[in-house]
């Protein structure tokens, strides 16, 4: 999938996306206008410089992104200081600290309110898979079990520079989605529920 | 300690003793409740703290062990083992309505074990879905993931509830209660809100804005530590503790390998002694200039937020540099700590209590003073200090009810003995005296480290320790100050190289029991000033 070039991945690697090339060859075909593109890029340098998260940690690494929002690692420099308290008003969930049994049904829950275009950082070794609880009896491992994930940071509890980085490459993938004509972004929805047909559910 | 062993025979003659780390009473359950009524009441006792609730599972029994101590003498702990008549369907007699802390701790005794406490006014799980089979800690427990999957659906609320009565017959009966009526209106805070402590979930029932009654469902971060522990050697336990109250990394820590080393009689160099001490006033400073932050940002001022976060960093900047991690900082170890001090740690050290005063002045000048924040902290959510000791409410919100508790100066341990600070007592019971004390508390612990920063011996930072860590049967109990109160740990080994069983026993916990209390008749957007102003830490809580 290309997970091993996370690390070393510039801005520039997803110009070469063909499949955007080809998206956009299919629009001009049915006769959309080829000026698409030229929203589309608008509208995401909009979003990636104004992601709002939601309020939402459970132990530690909430300390740290708390730490995030103080003045030494300031994230209002990047647009993300408007911490919002109610899911319809966000735009991200950094999943922050262990989901247990109990939680998850909540946490489910959350993520189907939040409004779209919403996008899901897993955020420290609880959230990825579990970290150091793995083995418990009622904890979820990885929160990806239950939500589709956007970017995973590692770390228990990864430092503010770390959160950064992966918040920067949520700007990344954001950059390259598309708003008119096929989203990559809903096709990722759609492939998750493909793979998890149980969890396409009733809230509640 | 012959003096009580002669009171209780002549009370309860079924009674055993055991002697160790402190006098164990083992009484069958039938005389269990009698005991513990004159060990309260009794003048010559006069146990009025309890502890430490303990469930525990001896294979062929199953029990609780309670820990006691008194504000009036200097008995020491009191430990009392009650063991239930039958294992499956276990049954003791609960002390609830003379010591109010037991009342969530036997909850938890009940969702982790199975065993019934009778009269308790409202039997419920606390931790675990109201839906989860099985009780997690007993030693015949069917992990089967198929039996307890990740539901997605909610648990459905519970309004009902019930208490086991000993009926005519002396049969145990159980009787439907109710947690809330019908026509209560009834408002849920939680478990994601904009209160800056984690995951808790309030049910409030509201009369117009003044809360009548709170119902607190804890466990939306319970990880099952305890059930963890029991599969893990000793030093693979210690990561642990960093992960409950994350605020108090390294005084959770030290009381962890304190109770190991305690238990392998070890003696620790005076070099890891003195750094042990000054890292704990370090966490402390740290812990309270996030409360600080924290509750201002609760009361909406959050610019306060941003002035305690900026002396905060100094303090991470300095763990950062000596132990590796600004949180979870896995410095303490058995036997000592993990690293030397590094080359900058006095300079840095000393240039913070140096600032600190006059940053104090800013944050009074900035909150304290101001006649909102008065307003909102002066006179609400008074806890007297009867209650604060019948509920086992340590740490700075204790000592703002003016009960002096600082385990510091009960019990010393490590480096306390050798320097001089004042314990911080405020009567005024309310949130503002708690939210004072720890102001004030921070400029104690720049105190201490300033009498201990140019006097670190040298030496070795670890004692040695041996290769696999296997403790000698029995059972230990250590407490330390944390920054919001007593933490306590308990383990009970069998020689083996993993523990039999370690309790944790925090005070958030304690804490979070007495919010009914300190609510109920306040207002709404009380009940988020007083949460903030106790100061849990909820993580702590659910382990």
């Amino acid at each position: 999938m290309g997970i091993d070039k996370i690390k070393s991945m510039k801005r520039e690697d997803f110009k070469d996306n063909e499949y955007i090339d080809k998206l956009v060859d299919e629009l001009n075909a049915t006769g959309a206008n080829v000026v698409v593109g030229k929203m589309d890029e608008l509208i995401n340098w909009g979003i990636s410089n104004s992601l709002w998260p939601l309020c939402f940690g459970t132990s530690c690494c909430a300390i740290e992104f708390m730490s995030l929002g103080a003045a030494r690692y300031d994230m209002a420099r990047f647009g993300f200081e408007v911490a919002r308290n109610s899911p319809r008003q966000a735009d991200y969930v950094m999943v922050q600290g262990t989901i247990v049994h109990r939680m998850a049904p909540v946490m489910r829950r959350l993520y189907e309110q939040l409004a779209e275009p919403k996008y899901v950082i897993a955020c420290g070794g609880c959230a990825v898979s579990g970290g150091p609880f793995k083995n418990s009896y009622c904890v979820v491992p990885g929160v990806d079990q239950i939500l589709p994930v956007d970017v995973y940071i590692p770390g228990c509890p990864p430092r503010p520079e770390a959160m950064f980085y992966g918040l920067m490459q949520l700007q990344r993938k954001i950059k390259v989605q598309k708003f008119f004509g096929g989203a990559n972004r809903k096709e990722k929805i759609e492939e998750f529920f493909a793979e998890h047909p149980e969890e396409r559910g009733e809230i509640g | 300690m012959s003096d009580i062993k002669e009171i209780i025979g002549k009370i309860c003659p079924e009674a055993t003793f055991e002697e160790g780390e402190c006098l164990l009473v083992s009484v069958p359950e039938k005389k269990w409740y009698p005991l513990a009524k004159s060990l309260k009441e009794n003048k010559d006792l006069d146990f009025d703290v309890l502890s430490a609730v303990v469930g525990m599972d001896w294979k062929e029994t199953i029990g609780v062990v309670y820990y006691f101590t008194s504000t009036s003498r200097n008995w020491g702990m009191l430990a009392v083992k009650v063991e239930a008549e039958s294992r499956d369907d276990a049954y003791i007699h609960s002390v609830s309505d003379l010591w109010k802390v037991a009342n969530f701790q036997e909850r938890e005794v009940y969702d982790m074990f199975g065993i019934k406490f009778v009269n308790h006014p409202d039997m419920r799980r606390f931790f675990l879905r109201n839906d989860w089979v099985g009780h997690p800690l007993r030693k015949d427990y069917d992990a089967n993931p198929e039996l307890n999957p990740i539901r997605l659906e909610d648990e459905v609320n519970e309004d009902d509830s019930r208490v086991f009565v000993e009926n005519a017959e002396g049969k145990i009966v159980e009787e439907p209660r109710k947690v809330f009526e019908k026509d209560e209106y009834v408002v849920n805070i939680g478990p994601q809100h904009p209160s800056t402590h984690g995951v808790m979930r309030f049910r409030a029932s509201l009369d117009g804005e003044i809360v009548k009654k709170v119902d607190v469902v804890s466990g939306y971060i319970h990880r099952g530590i305890e059930k963890l522990t029991e599969g893990m050697t000793y030093p693979q336990i210690l990561h642990f503790t960093d992960r409950m109250d994350y605020m108090s990394a390294h005084q959770n820590r030290h009381c962890l390998c304190m109770c190991i080393e305690k238990a392998l009689g070890l003696e620790i160099p005076k070099r890891a002694q003195v750094i042990r001490t000054m890292m704990d006033e370090l966490m402390r400073i740290s812990s309270h200039l996030l409360s600080f932050g924290c509750t201002a940002m609760d009361l909406g001022a959050t610019t306060a937020f941003f002035y305690g976060f900026r002396e905060r960093e100094m303090v991470l900047d300095i763990f950062e540099k000596t132990c590796g991690a600004r949180m979870s900082m896995n410095y303490n170890v058995i036997g000592g700590v993990i690293a030397d001090l590094h080359p900058d740690f006095v300079k840095d050290v000393k240039h913070l209590i140096e600032i600190m005063p006059e940053r104090l002045k800013e944050y009074h000048k900035v909150f304290s003073g101001n006649l909102i924040a008065k307003n909102r902290l002066k006179g609400v959510g008074m806890l007297s200090k009867e209650d604060a000791v019948n509920y086992a409410i340590t740490g700075p919100s204790g000592r703002g009810s003016n009960w002096s508790c600082d385990c510091r100066k009960k019990h010393p341990y490590a480096a306390y003995s050798e320097v001089e600070f004042d314990e911080i007592l405020l009567d005024g019971c309310d949130s503002y005296s708690r939210y004072m004390v720890r102001m004030k508390e921070i400029e104690q612990s720049c105190r201490i480290l300033e009498q201990l920063v140019d006097r670190i011996p040298e030496g070795e930072i670890r004692a040695q320790v041996p290769k696999i860590v296997k403790l000698p049967a029995g059972r230990w109990y250590q407490q330390v100050e944390a920054s919001r109160g007593t933490f306590g740990v308990y383990i009970e080994s069998t020689g083996e190289k993993t523990p039999y069983r370690v309790h944790f026993q925090s005070p958030c916990f304690n804490l979070v029991g007495v919010m009914d209390l300190t609510c109920s008749g306040y207002m709404i957007a009380d009940l988020i000033t007083i949460g903030a102003a106790l100061d849990f830490v909820i993580p702590d809580i659910d382990r």
